[in-house]
């Protein structure tokens, strides 16, 4: 037992003494989205470059909260999120560095960027209602109309624990009263055909055998489902619902963004630049549309055929910022609303 | 010999404020300002968590009571078919995390899955015409999270089974006591510390689980914490819901602890263990399908899930890079695995040695950390050792002229220090609960005799509880591998484990991909598991 002690000692040892051996051709990465869902990406990166990426996935807030207490030796050099609430939290934070890059001015509208430029969007998530086709007369064309009372006990949705609500809820904060939001969510939660449960695909599933008929959900999770015809039942489950683009009359589809920032502290700051101009750059843009089904920043991408069969549709223009700002009290409001 | 005690006391202490650095700190970071959230936490959903809190635990209680105890009756007071199988493999459910098991029945009988698309299509029925059980309820949280965790029970029931000396049965039933009621009266009551110490140590994983509650979509005090955390951003009100957690821990602390008071049975161990009983044909195909329930719904239904969805997708996944991830998964396992046996051997011995209000802090403030989820754990564990390593990289800058970085925090380090954080407590409990069966006399004849306490320890005590600390290897190391929230926050780079894994694709909600290595964990959990178990029962034949 004590030689097996001092083996896994040294194997301690060692991966410590490792870690201490920084090399000026990598870059450490703290990522919020999914390693498998990143991977390819970065690979393409390390093969076009030669940098090597060090990668630690988690959630963004423990991510946030690590880089706060490692203060100053943080060994990260880029904070990567999946949505713009926790981009702001980060800036608010105050860890993050301008970013000065003309690839990045270029590539990326100002709409997903940071007025300060200490954060970049990369790619574009959007949130629709879907309908599924067999439901007789659903007549659907804006949020706000998810709480008409002939919806009753229609409506699919997830918990408001999860940041897609919670960001929605935000951006419906930014252009009304508060008193009118906490009535429509009100509303929307009467409408529920179940008490909140699982994630998007759960609602779509749910919806395609006939537990409702109206769903919200995050568009590359329905496309996923569709990408996939050997999955038999999630192919089929998702060919029974359409897509329907909220408020193109007034505001536009509520999108979110993932995206990226460089941190103060980072030890590897030109490397980090340049992972992030190859993330706005063509060939990482495609990936995101063609691979993970998202909307790419850049404008000229093509998209996948399952999300050009969707039609273009209007975004909101809303400051992103505006997601981060509501955030708590979009939450607030849908606790006192009963939306689990 | 004076000094030997208060040595054995220094190290309890130390070994006590270890554990208790992270909880401090979540003391230190609940002061910070909290911006009115905890009115508006009060006058919405707190009241929401504490009672679907308190009715998960109460529904885990009843139903790991009658599953854990019941399984370890049959397996040490009957002869059946299977036997020496099901004394393993009732252990098997507690290899898989339980919100993979939550997953999997959830692909099974959620209204999408195949089981009630089967029923629409035969019975040509729609959605609506028919009633079948919510799986996502707290109904189902409390079939999943029982069916899982009674191994606790049973683990420790069992233990205290065969430890007992068949003579108090044996003169039981001299006295006209039918086997039933010596069952009831004798055998159970003198069980009654282990059995209580399984029960509370399976009600404190329930009170931590985030995982299966968050995907039920049940309101507890854990998805209120991450809840306040993530959506309300607010650290300190998270931290403030934490360390209610932690009342409800202390008050679980005081209920087993009391009941142990109440009893104290010590048996000398002449031994005599008992015989099982033989059984006639059918009375054996009762027991044998008495014996299966807990391991028909534990385990074996959601593995066949799980087989199922890993067929269609192991291809893809089973690559070179899976065995590192074995291999990172063992060796943090076992690592902690054997140091969290060693310090709750100092910390539960130290107490019987002396029982002061030293060793008896550091054997509560040691218990606590098992209810607290993982998250907050390694929040707690982060701030202050990423605090040493900054103040240690000050000092050597300031006084060499080198940076020492993070030595600690953001490595293996910080790591296995969470884990005993949260698992020491379930260490000790097995540690202790044995030691309560060993009469004080052992110890006094050793001492007289002129061994140190240490000498006996190491001579005298852990021979005869080797079955108790083997069971708390087990379970640490068991633990170690499922646990995921800590490990995703303190890792190292391009470090992962299995649960990392299992849990980033399970998450995205690609349940299939995620299934491949859900059964690695289950199949690496496996080979300790029947090894050990086959070793604690060598002993006990």
């Amino acid at each position: 037992m004590k030689k097996r002690v001092i083996s896994l000692a040294s194997i301690t040892m060692a991966s410590l003494l490792w870690a201490c051996q920084a090399t000026s051709e990598e870059v450490n990465l703290y990522s919020a989205r999914k390693e498998a869902l990143i991977k390819p990406l970065l690979e393409e990166f390390t093969q076009s470059t030669g940098i090597k990426v060090n990668i630690i996935s988690s959630k963004a807030d423990a991510l946030l909260k690590r880089i706060q207490s490692e203060g100053k030796n943080s060994p990260a050099d880029v904070l990567l999120t999946t949505d713009a609430g926790r981009l702001h939290r980060a800036k608010n934070a105050g860890i993050f560095s301008v970013i000065r890059s003309e690839v990045i001015d270029q590539n990326i509208p100002e709409q997903y960027k940071d007025s300060d430029s200490q954060w970049v969007g990369l790619s574009v998530r959007a949130r629709p209602i879907m309908v599924t086709k067999s439901a007789p007369s659903i007549t659907l064309s804006t949020y706000e109309d998810l709480a008409n009372p002939e919806l009753n006990g229609q409506i699919c949705i997830r918990s408001s624990s999860n940041i897609y609500n919670q960001s929605l809820v935000a951006s419906l904060l930014a252009v009304s009263d508060e008193e009118l939001i906490e009535q429509w969510a009100k509303g929307l939660v009467a409408n529920m055909a179940r008490s909140p449960q699982g994630g998007d695909r759960d609602q779509i599933r749910a919806a395609a055998v006939g537990q409702c008929s109206v769903v919200v959900a995050n568009t590359y999770y329905l496309a996923n489902m569709l990408s996939n015809a050997e999955k038999e039942t999630d192919f089929a489950a998702g060919s029974s619902v359409t897509v329907i683009w909220p408020n193109q009359e007034g505001r536009g589809t509520h999108v979110n963004i993932s995206g990226a920032g460089i941190l103060k502290t980072a030890p590897n700051a030109d490397n980090a630049k340049r992972l992030i101009e190859f993330l706005a750059s063509d060939k990482a843009q495609e990936i995101y549309a063609n691979v993970n089904f998202e909307y790419p920043v850049k404008a000229g991408i093509s998209l996948h055929p399952i999300l050009q069969k969707w039609g273009s549709f209007k975004a909101d223009t809303l400051d992103m910022d505006k997601l981060g700002t509501n955030n708590a009290s979009a939450v607030k409001l849908m606790d006192r609303a009963g939306w689990k | 010999m004076r000094f030997s005690n208060i040595s054995w006391q220094l190290s309890s202490l130390s070994i006590a404020s270890l554990i208790a650095f992270p909880l401090l700190a979540l003391l230190w970071i609940s002061f910070d300002a909290s911006q009115g959230i905890w009115r508006h936490l009060a006058d919405t959903v707190l009241l929401d968590y504490v009672l679907t809190s308190v009715w998960l635990m109460l529904g885990v209680a009843v139903s790991t009571f009658a599953l854990g105890v019941g399984a370890a009756y049959l397996v040490t007071h009957y002869e059946f078919t299977g036997k020496g199988i099901f004394t393993w493999a009732l252990l098997l459910p507690l290899a898989v995390p339980t919100y993979i098991t939550a997953y999997s029945y959830t692909g099974l009988l959620d209204v999408a899955g195949p089981l009630q698309s089967q029923l629409r299509t035969t019975f040509n029925v729609s959605y609506g015409q028919y009633w079948f059980p919510e799986i996502r309820s707290l109904g189902g949280a409390i079939f999943v999270m029982s069916f899982v965790l009674y191994p606790y029970v049973y683990l420790l029931a069992r233990a205290a089974f065969v430890e007992q000396s068949s003579s108090f049965r044996n003169a039981a039933q001299l006295l006209g006591l039918s086997q039933h009621q010596a069952f009831f009266k004798v055998t159970l009551p003198i069980a009654r510390p282990a059995i209580v110490a399984g029960i509370s140590l399976a009600l404190m994983e329930t009170l931590a689980d985030y995982g299966a509650v968050s995907y039920f979509g049940l309101s507890t005090f854990t998805t209120g914490i991450f809840r306040t955390w993530y959506g309300l951003d607010s650290v300190a009100g998270a931290a403030q819901l934490a360390l209610i957690l932690l009342g409800f821990v202390i008050v679980l602390m005081t209920i087993e602890k009391q009941s142990r008071k109440r009893a104290r049975y010590q048996s000398s161990k002449t031994h005599s263990p008992f015989e099982p009983e033989k059984l006639s044909k059918g009375k054996n195909a009762l027991v044998f399908s008495f014996a299966l329930i807990p391991l028909l719904f534990g385990f074996i239904v959601p593995m066949s899930q799980l087989v199922i969805w890993a067929l269609s997708t192991y291809d893809t996944l089973f690559t070179a890079e899976f065995w590192q991830l074995v291999s990172n998964t063992l060796t943090l396992a076992s690592l902690t695995a054997i140091i969290a046996l060693i310090l709750a051997l100092v910390v539960a011995y130290a107490y019987r040695l002396t029982a002061t209000t030293t060793t008896q802090l550091s054997k509560t403030v040691v218990g606590l950390g098992y209810a607290v989820p993982g998250t907050v754990i390694a929040v707690g564990t982060l701030v202050p050792l990423a605090f040493l390593d900054n103040t240690i990289d000050d000092w050597f800058r300031t006084h060499v002229g080198i940076s020492t970085g993070l030595i600690l925090s953001g490595t293996l380090t910080a790591l296995v220090i969470a884990y005993l954080v949260r698992f020491l407590a379930v260490a000790l409990s097995s540690v202790e609960s044995g030691l309560s069966t060993i009469s004080p006399n052992i110890d006094q004849a050793a001492r007289s005799l002129g061994r140190t306490p240490a000498n006996t320890v190491r001579t005298i005590h852990m021979p005869m509880l080797r079955s108790s600390l083997l069971t708390a290897l087990i379970i640490v190391f068991v633990d170690v591998m499922k646990e995921l929230p800590a490990t995703l926050i303190l890792r190292p780079f391009n470090f992962n484990t299995l649960a990392v894994r299992a849990y980033e694709l399970a998450s995205d909600e690609r349940l299939m991909d995620a299934s491949f290595a859900s059964i690695f964990i289950v199949l690496a959990g496996l080979i300790p598991v029947i090894f050990l178990t086959k070793a604690s029962l060598k002993q006990t034949h």
